[in-house]
């Protein structure tokens, strides 16, 4: 293992987060303070509770998520789709380094920067909301696998993407939908039979239940499925990585 | 000398279908500078980048340092350090934190020392915080020098490192090109410039369409390779050449005051004094004779074309 190499690598790309963390920071936690606003205090002054919660509380994991979800997927995909638009790949492929050691820089570097989104996020709400957390443990294991799997996901999209709208693409078209429609500001108890199966469908209802469990202990999906589900989705991008790195695929010619 | 890298039977093949290399072999000797000298669309940046492990080679064998670029690639890739073509690099990162990068990505534990005695070596100490997006596109290509040689390797490759770069600059890179190879550095360059090969290299690879046609000496490649010619000044013009010199590869010029007389370096005898003695029979009178050889630019042409 070179491990000098996955801490260059992840080094290397917390600095571009560094180098312009006002804007990495300011438009997450803006956007989360227009949610509290209108979704918490504007909505939520209409709706009492939520399975015994303000909504304004309840709607904190699935923001949490929501930001995550987004930032990872496309902090990652945007990592290695730059070496790629720029020409710096030619380093990356021509230096002593496997696919697991180049996945685990840049996949690590995009779900750090996740994380930190989330954190901010987290502390962001203590200032509209009160917030308890049931419990802390599963929350931060939900919030990690979160933050890996999706930038496993963005990295998958990052050297699938042939250009800038298709680097963006995916997230808007695929991810956004998902999580809107995936409980973040509802529960999926709220709406019609039908739409509650339809739904189940939705891989995002699952990880964004879980989140919620972990907060305030009431879910709705048992958590066990939520682990599962998440697991899964791991499990498949690490399957699609290993291939693509296995034949070269849109990397080696 | 035992061979720092060989190639055996190489060949690449595109997903296109196109076949870039046919069967490529070729020895490169520690220490020396090689030059590829081929025209654009020989193949070689596909070697370069098949050598690096940048693309797949279809069949065949690299090795480097005695190591398989492909079974053994993490010992191989240690070897090498590649200067690619077309100035690839971060624009908003500083020039030292680019070079350290790219050693720590080798797998070398950091050394600030070393990355800045690198830089100087390259008269970059001044820019070692600038943006990279801030320097000229001399300094540039040097940056990607730097970010080669990061992890200290014993064979460079540097993709057309003067394509597009104005005299000055050329000529300064070919003393940055000496400097590597007084330490020691094997080098491999490519170039479509003859006159690049002729003036920095050992020795002189030429390749076309895929095929390396010939892997010479540079001095050894223009002695053999190159005709020379014997230029004779007449003292009267001569309309005809004599019937009696027809046995030679000659021709008038300048009016009929200069007799030409190509001949092969190659051939045991040149011909010249047999050739002089019967120019005096036939009443051709000389006032002065020069020789003069050909550039391997002529060399090259000629090799090109023979291969068409
Ligand atoms: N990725 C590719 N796919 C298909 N053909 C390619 C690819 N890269 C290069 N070629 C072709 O291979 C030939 C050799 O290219 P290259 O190695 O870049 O030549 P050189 O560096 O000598 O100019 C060219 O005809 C080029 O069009
Ligand atoms: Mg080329």
């Amino acid at each position: 293992m070179n491990l000098t190499a996955i801490k260059s690598i992840y080094a290397f790309e917390m600095a571009r987060f560094f180098r312009t963390i006002t804007q990495s920071l300011i438009s997450p936690v803006l956007s989360t303070s227009l949610y509290f606003v209108v979704f918490g205090t504007a909505i939520g002054s209409r709706i009492e509770t939520v399975e015994g919660v303000s909504y304004g509380a309840f709607i904190v994991p699935g923001l949490i998520m929501l930001s995550v979800m987004t930032q990872a997927t496309s902090n990652a995909s945007f990592g290695i789709y730059f070496p790629k638009f720029i020409g710096t790949i030619y380093e990356l492929l021509s230096a002593p380094v496997n696919f697991i050691e180049i996945t685990i820089g840049y996949v690590g570097a995009a779900a750090t920067k996740a994380l930190f989104i989330g954190t901010i996020i987290f502390i962001t709400a203590f200032f509209f909301v009160d917030i308890q957390v049931a419990h802390p443990i599963a929350m931060v294991a939900f919030l990690l696998m979160t933050c890996i799997s999706f930038s496993l996901l963005g990295f998958i999209i990052g050297i699938w993407a042939g250009n800038f709208e298709q680097l963006q693409l995916i997230p808007l078209l695929i991810i956004t939908p998902l999580v809107f429609l995936g409980g973040s500001f509802y529960s999926v108890t709220m709406l019609p039979p039908i739409w509650q199966t339809i739904t189940m469908f939705n891989p995002v209802v699952y990880l964004i239940s879980g989140f919620r469990w972990a907060f305030f202990g009431a879910a709705d999906v048992p958590v066990g499925l939520s682990l599962m589900a998440i697991s899964l989705f791991m499990a498949a991008c690490l399957t699609a990585i290993w291939w693509i790195f296995r034949t070269g695929w849109r990397i080696r010619q | 000398m035992a061979a720092i890298v060989s190639v055996k039977n190489l060949r690449k093949t595109y997903d296109t279908g196109f076949e870039a290399l046919k069967s490529i072999n070729l020895d490169i000797e520690e220490g020396e500078i090689l030059a590829l000298l081929g025209p654009n669309g020989a193949g070689k940046t596909t070697l370069i980048s098949t050598i690096c492990g940048i693309t797949v080679p279809t069949s065949g064998t690299v090795k480097v340092g005695g190591f398989d670029t492909v079974l053994e690639y993490r010992q191989a890739r240690s070897l090498i350090g590649l200067v690619p073509q077309e100035i690839n690099l971060e624009p908003f990162e500083t020039v030292q934190n680019t070079v350290r990068f790219s050693r720590g990505l080798f797998g070398k534990p950091r050394d600030d020392a070393k990355v800045a005695a690198i830089l100087e070596s390259l008269s970059l100490g001044d820019k070692a915080t600038a943006k990279v997006k801030e320097l000229s596109g001399g300094m540039k290509r040097r940056v990607l020098i730097a970010k080669a040689l990061a992890h200290e390797p014993r064979v460079l490759f540097l993709d057309e490192p003067t394509a597009g770069v104005d005299v000055v600059l050329r000529k300064d890179m070919w003393n940055v090109v000496a400097d590597l190879k007084a330490t020691g550095v094997t080098i491999i360059l490519t170039t479509h410039y003859i006159e690049e090969a002729e003036a920095i290299a050992d020795r002189v690879g030429v390749i076309s369409k895929g095929q390396i046609l010939l892997v010479q000496d540079k001095s050894e490649m223009m002695s053999q390779m190159g005709k020379k010619q014997l230029r004779v000044d007449l003292s009267a013009p001569a309309t005809t050449i004599p019937a009696s010199l027809s046995d030679y590869d000659l021709a008038l010029e300048m009016d009929g005051t200069v007799l030409v007389y190509t001949y092969d370096t190659r051939k045991e005898r040149t011909g010249i004094r047999r050739l002089l003695n019967e120019m005096a029979d036939a009443g051709l009178q000389m006032t002065d004779l020069q020789t003069q050889q050909s550039s391997l630019e002529d060399i090259f042409v000629g090799l090109v074309k023979d291969n068409a």
